[in-house]
């Protein structure tokens, strides 16, 4: 018994100097985060951070429309089979407007930004640990959270939300195309129902969830990279981490903001 | 007056003493060599130069500076005229040659490109790489990644070289030219080198001062001859190439068939 209360314990204790590490991490994100902006940051800084946008964005965005096509799909159908029977098949078009809008848009982008960059992130900033690249740019009078950290989080806080909006498009798109094969239903005016049945609460609602999530992916994957010791099994090891670890906790995350625009919604 | 001075140093590791009541001076246009075995405290010692790591006592100073005491922004300037060539290289793997020499020159320096261009250039024939400035650092032999590292550390013309193991790794002629290479350096622009290193012929090559670690402590330190002069055991013991721990074949023989019999007496 005392065996596993000091497991436990350990495990507590191991668990907050995480998150706690992960806060510092963020406010010495944010005090670098001026460097990487356009006009008043160092260009170099913000290339960097240009050249991260694409990565994540752009290179990600096949994949997330193809997987928001298919959940568009799957949402759909299921959703039809069930609502034929009371005779509310038009329902199908709020389920996947205001589903992908609030819910899976941004959470599909977060999971394949995780499996994507998140990863990435980690095995960038791991090896360049293990090779004393961040020694070296301590040496060389270099912050590395403001030249390696930085440009990343500022990349993720812009592309995620797009990738978010593109996603909840394209899965829109794609319940759009369900009933225009079953129903016969016109793409136009099933865009003039989805638009009827999307409120700006959704979309902000959505974006704020893009934001903490790409927040939570960014900064899971730097922290485990930056947490490597040892050789390039630590380096696998850590981009494992970042996934399981930033998945995890986007799925918290969107569970919390659930709870709170549910009961917000509400009053 | 002495460029970089250690006083009383102490840097313990999850309480195990690593370095233990230190006192070292540097003077400034000599190369010193910090010569010790394996596990000796060297590269601690050099982390505590470079101020990547803080002592639990002690100080060390860097032109007058305390860099222990000294603010983040004092250190940065600092650092500026401190160049560091690491064991493994820590080149930046995704720039070329001619952009990890000129990343301090662009970031640090108001120099128009064009002659940003002209000092890489330079720097790069320096260490006889001026014909493979755009190669990256995956597309050189290990001798030219260090040599490539020496190239970046010369970038801002700092008065401190310090070099972690230049010559580990490297067959004897490389070794070789690595060490007129020091001595150029240090004849030319009268730089300031510290060395660290356990390859004796390097050492008695380049040294004008040899500092001699052993399990944290100095041991000695002192001319070339002053340490060829030496008669501590554990210098003597380093000199001489004469193994600690011996294999004793009777009783790694007697043990071994101890074992087998144990194995045998199993049920």
């Amino acid at each position: 018994m005392a065996n596993l209360l000091e497991i436990a314990g350990r495990e507590t204790l191991s668990q907050l100097d995480y998150v706690g590490s992960l806060n510092i991490q963020l406010w010495a994100t944010l005090r670098g985060m001026r460097a990487a902006l356009p006009l008043v940051g160092n260009r170099h800084r913000w290339r960097a951070a240009v050249h991260q946008m694409l990565e994540i964005g752009v290179d990600a965005l096949p994949m997330v429309a193809l997987m928001a096509m298919c959940s568009g799909f799957i949402l759909a159908m299921q959703g039809a089979s069930e609502l034929r029977r009371f005779g509310a098949l038009h329902y199908v078009i709020d389920l996947v407007a205001v589903g992908f809008t609030r819910e899976l848009g941004p959470l599909l982008t977060a999971i394949a930004v995780s499996g994507r960059s998140g990863s990435a992130f980690a095995a960038e900033i791991g090896t360049m640990t293990v090779t004393e690249e961040i020694a070296a740019l301590k040496v060389m009078a270099f912050e590395p959270v403001e030249f390696v950290l930085a440009p990343k989080y500022l990349a993720a806080l812009v592309a995620v939300p797009c990738l978010s909006i593109v996603a909840a498009l394209f899965g829109i798109f794609a319940g759009g195309l369900f009933m225009f094969f079953s129903t016969h239903l016109g793409l136009l005016l099933y865009f003039r129902y989805v638009l009827t049945s999307i409120e700006l609460r959704d979309v902000v609602a959505a974006m704020i969830k893009s934001l903490a999530f790409a927040t939570i992916i960014a900064h899971v994957g730097c922290l485990e990279g930056l947490r490597v010791r040892g050789g390039p099994d630590a380096v696998g090891r850590s981009t494992t981490s970042a996934v399981v670890r930033s998945t995890f906790l986007v799925i918290v995350a969107d569970a919390i903001f659930t709870t709170i625009f549910y009961f917000v919604g509400k009053t | 007056m002495s460029i970089i001075s250690v006083r009383d140093l102490v840097v313990e590791y999850d309480g195990r003493r690593v370095l233990d009541g230190l006192n070292l001076d540097i003077e400034p246009g000599q190369i010193t060599v910090l010569l010790g075995g394996s596990g000796s405290g060297k590269s601690t010692l050099l982390r505590q130069i470079l101020g990547l790591e803080h002592p639990k006592s002690g100080s060390i100073s860097i032109k007058g500076t305390d860099i222990s005491t000294c603010s983040q922004a004092d250190l940065k300037i600092l650092r500026r005229s401190v160049g560091v060539a690491f064991q493994s290289a820590a080149l930046f793997n995704s720039l070329s040659l001619e952009d990890n020499v000129a990343l301090t020159l662009r970031e640090h320096t108001a120099l128009a490109p064009s002659v940003i261009d002209l000092i890489v250039w330079l720097k790069l024939a320096v260490v006889g790489l001026a014909d493979f400035g755009k190669l990256h650092p995956q597309e050189l032999s290990g001798g030219m990644k260090k040599r490539a590292a020496v190239a970046r550390a010369l970038a801002l013309d700092p008065e401190i070289l310090v070099l972690d193991e230049p010559s580990a790794g490297l067959d004897p002629i490389v070794a070789a030219e690595l060490d007129e290479l020091i001595l150029f350096l240090k004849e030319t622009f009268q730089i300031t080198a510290l060395v660290v290193t356990h390859e004796l012929p390097s050492a008695f090559r380049i040294a004008d001062r040899i500092a001699m670690l052993f399990d944290g402590r100095l041991l000695a330190v002192g001319t070339k001859d002053e340490i060829r002069a030496n008669q501590h055991p554990r210098v003597r013991q380093f000199l001489n190439r004469v193994p600690a721990n011996p294999v004793h074949t009777p009783a790694l023989a007697s043990y071994l068939e101890r074992y087998v019999q144990s194995q045998e007496a199993e049920p």
